[in-house]
């Protein structure tokens, strides 16, 4: 064992003088995007024309909830809401402050959900953009408050209610508190829909557990992006439970379309025209309605 | 036929042995003609102490192994000392029906209510009819066509909630557990009739609150409601699910845990040791505190209902603004 290992050491003494250390450095950090599916690289700005989908497989890559709403919304309409709510530690977990804090440092946000009102075509909108990058989009006291005044201010002003789910489901360190959030939500839900206001559920990679059993699944139309995974459950969980294989493309966006859980899979490049579409369509009803 | 041997738990251990002890003192007594009855008295008088220390101060885990106690009432244990003229209601109308929840209409003290129930199996045949009390899509869909029924007709709506979760399965995903969970909180959310859950065994995860958006939530003084078991939470948190019993504490899972949060409007009492060491008594435990809610809500109207379960979920959450 420690011969192998001497090998790979000596190799890379070997071979560290021969890599430039300089050259490395000369590579701005974040100059260039490596699509984590194809391996293939793409300058990161051209990456942002692309709305972060790769050029060569077409894999929609993670974006930030900043990202997702520059790339949507109507220049500088966007105004978002409920900044300064905070996370507490209701069970004291030891780390879950700072890891909140670290999270909070690292995406600008100060939950794993971006919350506001904005315009698509000059539509206004109220959108809940969830980031995966904090937290894991998981859902703690905080994302449900959010997402619950955001429903309510698009209630209160007659808006569409736009969510982009991407989630890990309830977090872990708020316990009974997280799962409760899914019947927070819902109940807003509810109202919401009363008052005859559309809901788009926008399903990203990856919406799963709580987040899937909730708010992301009852749109009034539920559409997703190309290869996402969408599931109640985690693929171990359940290949440990029924011991069988799953199908290779279990859970994804694609195999939810055909099981009848999605009204359409969209691809980022046509979202904004499709949220637009399906605003318009429905404000018009709502006019000739009176 | 054999009485059914009440199964202990680990932490019931001390009174189990002092039990035997007794009982063989008193054998002998009878036997050899000896009177042993001062040390019985005596032993006796230190069970009933024991029992008091042991009952009295549950921790965390000892009421997750009650709660998941084998011979722990299950609903249908329940329902003929609770309600009368019990009739079960089968089917979602477009799959099949669920026998992990079971559901239909009674009487309750003459008033006519809707019941819904997880239900598990008391044996392993059982068991698998009934998947142990983890619900398929169909399950959830049940529930929901039976509570719309009951909105319809203005009877309040009793939900009895024993699972460890909605099932994880390939069938499950492709039939829609997370849509059938979610439509679930969102219609429970709107109905005009009083809604009452109550947690009478394991309260896991959306499985769980899926029969969980009420007017009022209840829960047994043993039972547990937790975001995902205690050796899940183990194995996430510490990558170890012997830990489970450390998660019990930390999740905050139990009755008292969720009375002190403020998401359950009041904990019903249990038999000391657990509700399966007298189910008939707990059945009349139990239908006291479903007469006080209902007394409580039967006086509201729909829209008084709807605003009183929106409050109760919209103000569940610890944060700073």
């Amino acid at each position: 064992m420690t011969m192998i290992r001497d090998i790979f050491k000596r190799n890379r003494e070997r071979n560290d003088p021969t890599i430039p250390s300089k050259a490395a450095k000369d590579v701005p950090e974040g100059l260039m995007f490596k699509c984590p599916e194809c391996k293939h690289i793409v300058l990161t700005k051209e990456m942002a024309k692309l709305q972060k989908v790769c050029p060569k497989c077409d894999h929609h890559c993670k974006m930030t909830a900043h990202e997702r709403v520059e790339s949507l919304m109507d220049k500088d309409s966007f105004e978002s809401i409920d900044n300064h709510l905070k996370s507490g530690n209701p069970l004291g977990f030891p780390g879950y402050t700072e890891k909140i804090e670290a999270d909070s440092n690292k995406t600008g946000l100060n939950e794993a959900v971006l919350t506001g009102v904005g315009k698509i075509d000059g539509q206004p909108l109220v959108a809940a953009v969830m980031d995966s990058h904090f937290r894991m989009g998981s859902m703690g006291s905080v994302v449900g408050e959010k997402i619950t005044r955001a429903i309510e201010l698009a209630t209160d002003k007659g808006y569409p209610f736009v969510i982009f789910t991407a989630s890990g489901g309830a977090r872990m360190q708020e316990g009974v508190l997280s799962l409760m959030q899914m019947a927070k939500t819902s109940v807003a839900l509810k109202r919401h829909s009363n008052e005859g206001l559309l809901f788009i559920s926008v399903l990203t990679h990856p919406t799963t557990g709580g987040v899937s059993a909730s708010f992301a699944s009852v749109g009034d139309i539920n559409i997703a992006e190309p290869k996402a995974l969408i599931g109640f459950a985690g693929r171990r969980v359940i290949e440990q439970t029924v011991r069988e294989k799953l199908p290779e493309d279990f859970q994804t966006a694609e195999f939810l379309l055909a099981h009848g859980q999605l009204d359409a899979v969209v691809h980022r490049h046509k979202m904004q025209k499709t949220l637009s579409s399906l605003i318009k369509l429905h404000t018009k009803g709502a006019v000739a309605r009176g | 036929m054999a009485k059914k041997v009440q199964k202990s738990l680990p932490f019931e251990e001390p009174l189990i042995q002092l039990r035997k002890k007794i009982i063989e003192l008193k054998e002998y007594t009878e036997n050899a003609e000896v009177d042993l009855s001062a040390e019985i008295t005596s032993l006796e008088t230190r069970l009933e102490k024991l029992e008091i220390d042991i009952y009295e101060d549950m921790k965390p885990w000892d009421r997750v192994q009650v709660a998941r106690h084998p011979n722990r009432p299950t609903t249908l244990d329940y329902l003929p000392h609770v309600f009368d003229d019990f009739i079960e209601l089968h089917g979602d109308r477009l799959y099949g029906d669920d026998e992990a929840i079971v559901g239909g209409i009674a009487s309750f003290q003459g008033q006519p209510v809707t019941v819904i129930g997880h239900q598990r199996g008391k044996d392993t045949k059982e068991n698998v009819r009934r998947n142990f009390g983890m619900p398929h899509p169909e399950g959830y869909r049940k529930a929901l066509r039976l509570m719309k029924q009951a909105e319809k007709f203005r009877r309040p709506i009793i939900c009895l909630i024993d699972t460890k979760g909605a099932y994880p399965g390939k069938a499950a995903e492709e039939r829609g557990q997370s849509e059938a969970i979610a439509r679930n909180l969102v219609e429970m959310a709107g109905l005009e009739v009083p809604v009452i859950s109550i947690v009478i065994g394991e309260g896991g995860s959306g499985g769980a609150l899926a029969l969980g958006v009420g007017n009022h939530i209840l829960m047994l003084e043993n039972s547990t409601f937790s975001v995902i078991s205690p050796e899940g939470a183990a194995s996430i948190l510490w990558k170890d699910s012997a830990l489970a019993q450390t998660a019990a504490e930390a999740m905050k899972i139990t009755a008292p845990d969720l009375l002190e949060m403020g998401i359950i409007e009041r904990m019903i009492p249990e038999i000391r040791g657990g509700a399966h060491h007298d189910p008939l008594k707990q059945a009349a435990l139990l239908s006291e505190a479903i007469e006080k809610s209902l007394g409580e809500l039967n006086p509201l109207d729909a829209e008084a209902l709807i605003d009183q379960r929106y409050n109760k979920f919209k103000a569940i959450g610890v944060f700073t603004e």
